[in-house]
């Protein structure tokens, strides 16, 4: 693991999405598969082999009509920082292609060190994680549109959403060529965030309490980043994975759904 | 020595087996496993110098303004332009999506001539002069034989230079039928006519709205220009209340703040049960009302004889306790906005439902003031001199119109695209001979396809302008493909549903990639061909001359923008805003118009069939681009499986991803069943946008086009499409 720089402040970079606001309407995940070289397939209708970085899953209450109720939940990697970096997926990784950047928050994915083992995808517990099947195709004269920012992926590896690091690099090396150490709030944030008609998303320094995700979320750093505001919640807070997506929702029952993997477990006694 | 068969089997198996033993097997398959999986398959994009140009998204009638990233000439993305009045930065799925458009595999990439039969693909290249020349020889023709009338033209919009050149061609030409692709701009423009006197756009201050009260509009699901209005929303998320009335949980539903479930097909009767109660109540504006309004005592008497909440909430579903609470609210706040168009607003709908939804507006008096329903007028950038039409341009041009807009019947209505297929089947208009299509894709966009390709396979002589291997293009004679948006410079005015006139200006991002030509320059050199009257109406030597001529002093601000905005714009005021006879508002009063009747016994189809509209599905002339496709849940299309949502009660035994066979009147399709309880029991929904033959592999033959099982229904008051569904039934497959 790197060590920190000593004249910076680490960085804790997250995201709230507010589920009010989110619409469904699937921005965030074309502006994601733009900027990201994401590759498809003639058919993307089985979603267990749909590369989607960013994925946004629909919730409904159960309940009969007319009561029933729906909300949309978009999903990008969590970056968990579970304790002190021990993400779920980069304790399993075999090879260090996967790791937990101190500096930033962010967990990286290295594509040419990655083999293929999966462990990674066994472990999260979000399926934020994907797999290449096979070699990535672009139809004729697409090519054309791939960014130099993102290396494409190969076949046999596996791939996850960045939150567009090389933004943040990108962002970093305007500042240090302007004899500047740190970012301002705009300078960095990620294509799904841009994109967003709704404006639902917010990325932003979750250690600086000047940024937004800060002041919306207010995680508890005593409790793990656990949010203090009592509209937001985190997917599986209780796995401790400590991730740092936090999601709004005035509805009750999109936050209980979201703490709620197992249907009636609590009611069957197992934990 | 002697090789005899032992010692050469000997040697062979020896051989064989040393082989094998040694390490060689294990190294090569090593190799060619390395050798495999470290080939450069994987494209490396090749870097460069970073530049933006902003421009205008024209992929629907949004106007969204874009910023597009490039490395060196390729354009690597698109984004939303900050600032630009409608989308600042914020941006949809599909304009997301473009640049698969402009480099992807749907292109038409020179001009087609038709060689093998209709719709079998099979073309010749052929040069953009014989093309011309083509097009011009046919045209000169039907002229000659003064035939004139009987070319008709399809359009995307009306509005803007390309559109104006379009129609200018047709009129100097000596043809009345240029028709625009319907939508509930009709009704709107109708609805505005008949109530206010004005022929205007109908805008919504929607930003400025605190209480939305929806009659099935998809407000985040595309309809007006779709960015705007996901933005409203978050708006209203603040500080504002939305109550969606409609049949299905759709987003919107599921977003507002209240959902009111209806009987489909009588949200007019809602409509005017609420202004029952507001009137009742004295709850409306008496000044708009007294002073600037007339025929209110009539309507008044019309809508409290026959639209009381209990009468009305057994045709509706809706208790009249409900009722009463929607009118109270709706009147006590202090802005508020009824709207209507189901879905994205591509059906225009029933003339009466709009102007009973419109009337609610005009009783809190919110016509042309903050947060309500504005009177938008065109930009009147387009001055050019009136045509000078020769003998056979004005014999051509006093003939009726084949879509009956205009006529004695439809006095009001300017366009009746979904007649056209029936003016053409039953012959008893004149023939069409031949038909331009521009910016549009009505062999999948027009209700009942199978009368649809029948009319098509009626005209001898089709012209496609688009610049996709589209539906439409598929079953044309000739393409003549215009650029992509990114590759051409237009003028885009206001966009649809907007309360200030704008324009904004399309830009080449990137040089034309294919031996594609601007419609503009096509049009032009049309004109020249013919000579005589024609070309004199078009005394311009490029398009691109043309438009910045016609800009005038617009034009550098909208290099430099992107756009240009009215700073001078107000809304109407009252007392000079009403062109009516009366010069005032007018609460016209049908009585008790009939509701829309939709096709299909009750009996032998048990169920209604209604269409459902998403962000990730594009429905219109353009297809879903493979990233959009993408995103569209298995909820919606799984394989080459549309799948149909249905409430479990009335899925009659159909369990969760069962096949079954959709019927309606119109035809049968193989459908997949999923189990919803956000849908109305007896009603049976598919998404519209997917069942394309046409574009390429990503998109083609996946799912059913809605159209194939719909046809139109006539409205009585203006002839425009007012089915919003069909009876249906579910049979096992």
């Amino acid at each position: 693991m790197k060590e920190q720089h000593k004249n910076t402040k680490a960085k804790k970079y997250g995201m709230v999405i507010d589920l009010d606001k989110c619409t469904g309407c699937g921005a965030c995940m074309a502006a994601c598969m733009a900027e990201n070289n994401v590759p498809f397939k003639k058919d993307e209708s089985n979603k267990l082999d749909s590369i989607t970085w960013m994925r946004v899953y629909s919730l409904t209450n159960g309940k009969k009509f007319p009561e029933a109720d729906m909300c949309y939940i978009p999903r990008p990697c969590m970056h968990c920082e579970a304790h002190n970096g021990h993400a779920p997926c980069v304790s399993v990784c075999p090879a260090v292609a996967t790791d937990y950047n101190h500096e930033t928050g962010i967990v990286s994915q290295i594509y040419t060190r990655c083999f293929g083992c999966r462990y990674c995808m066994a472990a999260c517990p979000y399926h934020a994680r994907y797999f290449n099947w096979w070699d990535p195709v672009w139809p004729d004269g697409m090519e054309k549109y791939l960014s130099p920012n993102v290396s494409p992926r190969m076949r046999g590896v596996v791939e996850k959403c960045s939150f567009c690091f090389h933004r943040y690099q990108l962002a970093m090396n305007k500042a240090y060529v302007e004899g500047r150490r740190e970012l301002e709030e705009d300078e960095y944030q990620t294509s799904c965030t841009q994109a967003c008609p709704a404006g639902a998303i917010i990325f932003g320094d979750l250690n600086n309490p000047g940024h937004a995700v800060n002041q919306i979320a207010k995680p508890d750093p005593k409790h793990g980043g656990r949010p203090m505001n009592p509209h937001a919640f985190r997917l599986l807070e209780r796995l401790g994975t400590n991730p740092k997506v936090y999601y709004l929702s005035s509805r009750e029952w999109v936050r209980r759904a979201g703490d709620n993997y197992i249907k009636d477990e609590g009611k069957q006694g197992n934990h | 020595m002697k090789v005899c068969r032992r010692s050469f089997l000997s040697l062979i198996i020896g051989g064989a087996a040393g082989t094998a033993l040694s390490p060689l097997p294990l190294k090569l398959m090593d190799d060619s496993s390395i050798w495999s999986q470290a080939w450069p398959w994987t494209p490396v994009p090749e870097d460069g110098e970073v530049s933006h140009v902003g421009s205008i998204c024209t992929l629907c009638p949004g106007g969204c303004g874009i910023t597009v990233r490039k490395v060196n000439d390729r354009a690597i993305k698109i984004e939303g332009m900050k600032g630009h009045p409608v989308n600042n930065g914020g941006i949809c799925v599909l304009g997301l999506s473009g640049l698969q458009l402009l480099y992807g595999p749907t292109r038409v990439k020179t001009p087609l001539k038709r060689v093998g039969a209709r719709g079998e693909g099979r073309w010749e290249k052929i040069s953009w002069d014989e093309a011309i020349a083509e097009v011009v020889k046919k045209l000169g023709g039907l002229r000659e034989k003064g035939k004139s009338h009987t070319v008709a033209c399809i359009s995307g919009t009306d509005r803007g230079t390309v559109a104006q050149l379009l129609g200018r061609f047709l009129t100097v030409y000596g043809s009345p039928n240029f028709i625009r692709i319907p939508s509930i701009q009709d009704s709107y423009e109708l609805t505005m006519h008949l109530m206010q006197g004005v022929q205007a756009s109908a805008g919504f201050d929607v930003e400025n709205a605190d209480f939305v009260l929806s009659f099935g509009s998809g407000l985040i699901e595309g309809w007006g220009s779709p960015v705007r209005m996901i933005k409203a929303n978050s708006k209203w998320k603040e500080r504002g209340k939305v109550v969606q009335i409609e049949s299905r949980l759709s987003n919107t539903a599921a977003k507002a703040d209240k959902w009111v479930p209806i009987n489909p097909g009588t949200e007019a009767a809602l409509a005017l049960a609420i202004a029952n109660v507001i009137i009742q109540k004295s709850l409306y504006n008496a000044d708009f009302v007294k002073n600037y309004s007339s025929g209110f005592e009539e309507f008044k008497q019309m809508v409290l004889n026959e639209f009381s909440p209990d009468d009305v909430s057994g045709i509706t579903g809706v208790s009249a306790s409900t009722i009463e609470s929607l009118a109270k609210s709706f009147a006590g706040s202090s802005k508020p906005l009824a709207v209507c168009g189901r879905g994205q607003g591509e059906t225009p709908g029933s003339l009466n439902e709009f102007m009973a939804v419109h009337t609610l507006n005009a009783l809190v008096g919110n016509i042309d003031k903050k947060g309500g329903v504005w009177t938008v007028p065109d930009p009147d950038y387009i001055k050019w001199p009136e045509v000078e039409m020769d003998r056979i341009a004005a014999n051509g041009m006093s003939k009726a119109r084949i879509d009956g807009a205009g006529s004695k019947r439809y006095p009001d209505t300017r366009y009746l695209l979904d007649r056209l297929p029936n003016a053409i089947n039953s012959g008893k208009e004149y023939p069409v001979e031949a038909l331009f299509v521009a910016g549009a894709n009505p062999v999948y966009t027009i209700p009942d396809s199978k009368a649809v390709k029948e009319a098509f396979n009626k005209v001898p002589f089709v012209v496609s302008f688009s610049s996709y291997m589209d539906e439409t293009a598929v079953n044309s004679d000739l393409i003549l493909p215009n650029h992509v948006f990114l590759e051409r410079y237009e003028d885009v005015p206001t966009p649809v549903g907007l309360q200030k006139p704008i324009i904004g200006l399309s830009k080449p991002v990137v040089k034309p990639l294919f031996n594609t030509k601007h419609l503009g320059d096509v049009i032009l050199l049309m004109a020249k061909a013919f000579g005589g009257q024609i070309a004199k109406a078009f005394p311009w030597d490029s398009y691109e001359v043309c438009l910045k001529e016609t800009l005038g002093n617009k034009w550098d601000k909208l290099i430099n923008d992107g756009f240009w905005a009215d700073s001078n714009f107000r809304p109407a005021v009252w007392g000079g805003a009403f062109h009516t006879p009366s010069r005032k508002f007018e609460f016209v009063n049908k009585g008790k118009a009939e509701s829309i009747k939709i096709e299909g016994d009750e009996k032998a189809y048990p169920l209604i069939l209604m269409p459902y509209d998403s962000m990730r599905l594009a429905s219109g002339f353009i297809g879903d681009p493979p990233f959009v496709i993408k995103t569209v849940e298995d909820t919606v299309l799984k394989g080459k499986e549309i799948v149909v949502e249905v409430n479990p009660k009335s899925a009659r035994g159909f369990r969760e991803g069962d096949q079954a066979i959709l019927s309606t009147p119109k035809g049968s399709v193989k459908v997949r069943v999923h189990h919803f309880n956000g849908i109305m029991p007896g009603l049976v929904a598919l998404p519209r946008g997917l069942g394309h033959t046409a574009y390429d592999e990503y998109l083609a033959d996946k799912g059913v086009n809605f159209n194939e099982l719909i046809g139109p229904v006539e409205d009585p008051v203006s002839g425009l499409n007012a089915a919003w569904g069909i009876r249906a039934k579910l049979t096992r497959a």
